[in-house]
């Protein structure tokens, strides 16, 4: 199961437009530690060039569709950008790309 | 999956101000405006949201702008129609604000009104010979291949030369350049519409120029799109490797964006690739050109009034500050033969009637979403209920997605100034509306209708090996929506 799927599933409003097609950047989620981030797979060409495109793009940004559900990924916190919504939360700060 | 079950972290937007309806009217059902109805349903249980199109179709650019070989683009539909057949939302198409109704009554008539209806005109360059026949802007001739009503009669000379230029580098000029040189079996099988197959069957373009005033750096194109048409089988690409040197200020544009380095990157690739292979006199070629900025148009005397040529002067770069490159001119010139140019130079919006306007921006001024009452005057000053969303706000910028946000920021808008109390007393929404169109016998296209016309397209692609067959004019639309 993906982020994105686990999004809707415990209804999360996180968009998925071109539903998990690498067509759009509506599923973007921001990884809150590098440390999980740095778990991930790296990106492919197709999601870097969606994510070249993604609002509040950061270092540690991924596609929610891309990203797949793991063990070894229990306790990731993921952030959702938002145009109006203060992104700081615990005091965090993601760092812009 | 149901999205709208009611969760405490949406229930504090609850209005608890006012125990009638919230009634909002969206005018345009392209992302822009089914993004803002999706949040304003989410945020307001209270709110009852009329979407009107001068269409009989919903979708906007979705369905008139994408191009047919990005079926995955439109997979976005799927959202915007469980919005549209919301109980609360209700989508009115063949509705023309400025020829049907005035904003005036739709603001008399609803609480909040987002202005949602996009850049239906185009910049111009403002130059000699731009009104030859055989000119056309990139809108006019995507609307024509993807069957906008408007323009299925356009007839573009497809068949006079082996070469067409395209003014402008962004997605849009990459997808009409796809058009004109995909072989036509592989657009067969896509939504094209029927009588842009039938003509690009015949076509004798075979060559495409893509002329950017600047250089590779600054080509407003996106990664995505310059890797499918590198990748497309039997097309030349051609690009000079002398316009590939960076300056340094492109090198500082490229470190303060990833998108610009990976593009520059993937266009040194294609012109090294395109140096090493020879071209076959079967081949279609995509040429990229940088530094060229058009001075005229030319055209031959035996065929007057018919573009022939483009008259082209050379530019170099100059740092106008913070980051910023601008092309200049250098005096020199040279022409480039062709018998079609497309001008994919930025689209422009169409101001109307009673609806501050802001003529060099092209967009109508607003803060956060809120019309701003006097163009030149204060900030402070907005129109009460009054908001936008989209490329109307915005300018003609940016991708689907980008309407996400935009709409985010107007719904906040919207929802502080009911907090504030802008909407207190009662309106007639949906009624007033209803009876309105009644009284002007406009023949509104409502859901169920597009439904109709939805089944039709699909029933008659699926007997060609096409996900639709596009009805493409206002008669077959509106006879098929009865």
């Amino acid at each position: 199961m993906s982020v994105l799927e686990a999004a809707h599933e415990n209804d999360i409003d996180l968009e998925g437009a071109c539903e998990a097609s690498l067509a759009c950047s509506t599923c973007h989620v921001i990884v809150m530690d590098t440390e999980y981030y740095n778990k991930l797979e790296e990106p492919t060409d197709e999601e870097n060039d969606m994510l070249d495109l993604a609002f509040g793009l950061t270092e540690t940004s991924r596609l929610g569709c891309q990203v797949i559900a793991r063990p070894e990924l229990d306790g990731v916190r993921l952030a959702i950008p938002s145009a109006s919504r203060n992104f700081a939360v615990d005091g965090f700060v993601p760092k812009p790309h | 999956m149901s999205r709208y079950l009611a969760r405490p972290l949406v229930s504090r937007y609850l209005s608890s101000v006012s125990s009638h309806p919230l009634h909002v009217c969206i005018v345009g059902s392209g992302p822009a405006g089914f993004y803002t109805a999706d949040k304003i349903l989410k945020a307001h249980e209270g709110a009852r949201i009329d979407i009107i199109d001068r269409l009989p179709t919903p979708f906007g650019l979705v369905r008139s702008g994408v191009a047919p070989d990005h079926p995955e683009t439109k997979i976005a539909i799927n959202q915007f129609s469980r919005v549209a057949q919301h109980e609360r939302c209700s989508f009115y198409g063949n509705v023309k604000l400025g020829s049907d109704l005035l904003l005036s009554e739709l603001r008399d008539l609803y609480h909040v009104v987002v202005l949602a209806y996009g850049a239906e005109s185009d910049k111009d360059l403002g130059i000699p010979g731009e009104s030859l026949s055989g000119i056309y802007s990139a809108r006019e001739f995507v609307w024509w291949y993807n069957g906008h009503p408007d323009y299925s009669s356009l007839k573009p000379y497809l068949k006079r030369s082996d070469t067409a230029v395209i003014l402008g580098q962004g997605n849009v000029a990459l997808d009409v350049a796809r058009i004109l040189l995909r072989p036509t079996t592989e657009l067969a099988s896509t939504d094209i519409a029927r009588h842009a197959l039938s003509a690009l069957e015949e076509s004798s373009i075979r060559k495409v120029y893509l002329i950017g005033r600047r250089g590779p750096v600054q080509a407003a194109l996106t990664a995505k799109e310059l890797r499918e048409v590198v990748g497309i089988k039997n097309l030349h690409i051609r690009i000079k490797e002398t316009d590939l040197s960076v300056t340094p200020a492109d090198e500082e544009e490229m470190k303060n964006s990833r998108a610009r380095k990976r593009i520059y990157e993937l266009l040194s690739k294609a012109a090294a690739a395109a140096g090493t292979s020879e071209a076959d006199p079967d081949q279609r070629e995509l040429h990229f050109v940088f530094f060229r900025q058009p001075d005229r148009f030319l055209e031959l005397d035996e065929r007057m009034g018919h573009v022939s040529g483009v008259n082209l002067e050379k530019t170099i770069l100059e740092s106008v500050g913070s980051g910023k490159q601008i092309a200049v001119g250098t005096g020199e010139f040279e022409d480039l033969n062709c018998s079609m140019v497309l001008k994919a130079i930025g689209y422009k919006s169409v101001p109307i009637n009673g609806l501050p306007f802001d003529h060099k921006k092209g967009v109508v001024p607003n803060v956060k979403g809120r019309v701003v009452s006097h163009p030149l005057g204060s900030l402070s000053q907005t129109e009460p209920g009054l908001y936008v969303c989209g490329w109307l706000k915005r300018g003609p910028v940016g991708i689907i997605a980008t309407n996400l946000y935009c709409a985010e920021e107007t719904v906040e808008s919207i929802r502080e100034d009911i907090e504030e109390g802008v909407c207190k007393s009662a309106k007639a929404g949906s009624k007033g509306l209803i009876e309105l169109l009644e009284k002007r016998e406009v023949k509104k296209v409502e859901y169920s209708g597009w439904e109709k016309i939805d089944a039709k397209e699909k029933q008659m692609g699926s007997e060609r090996n096409k996900p639709r067959e596009k009805l493409v004019t206002w008669d077959d639309l509106l006879a098929a929506a009865n």
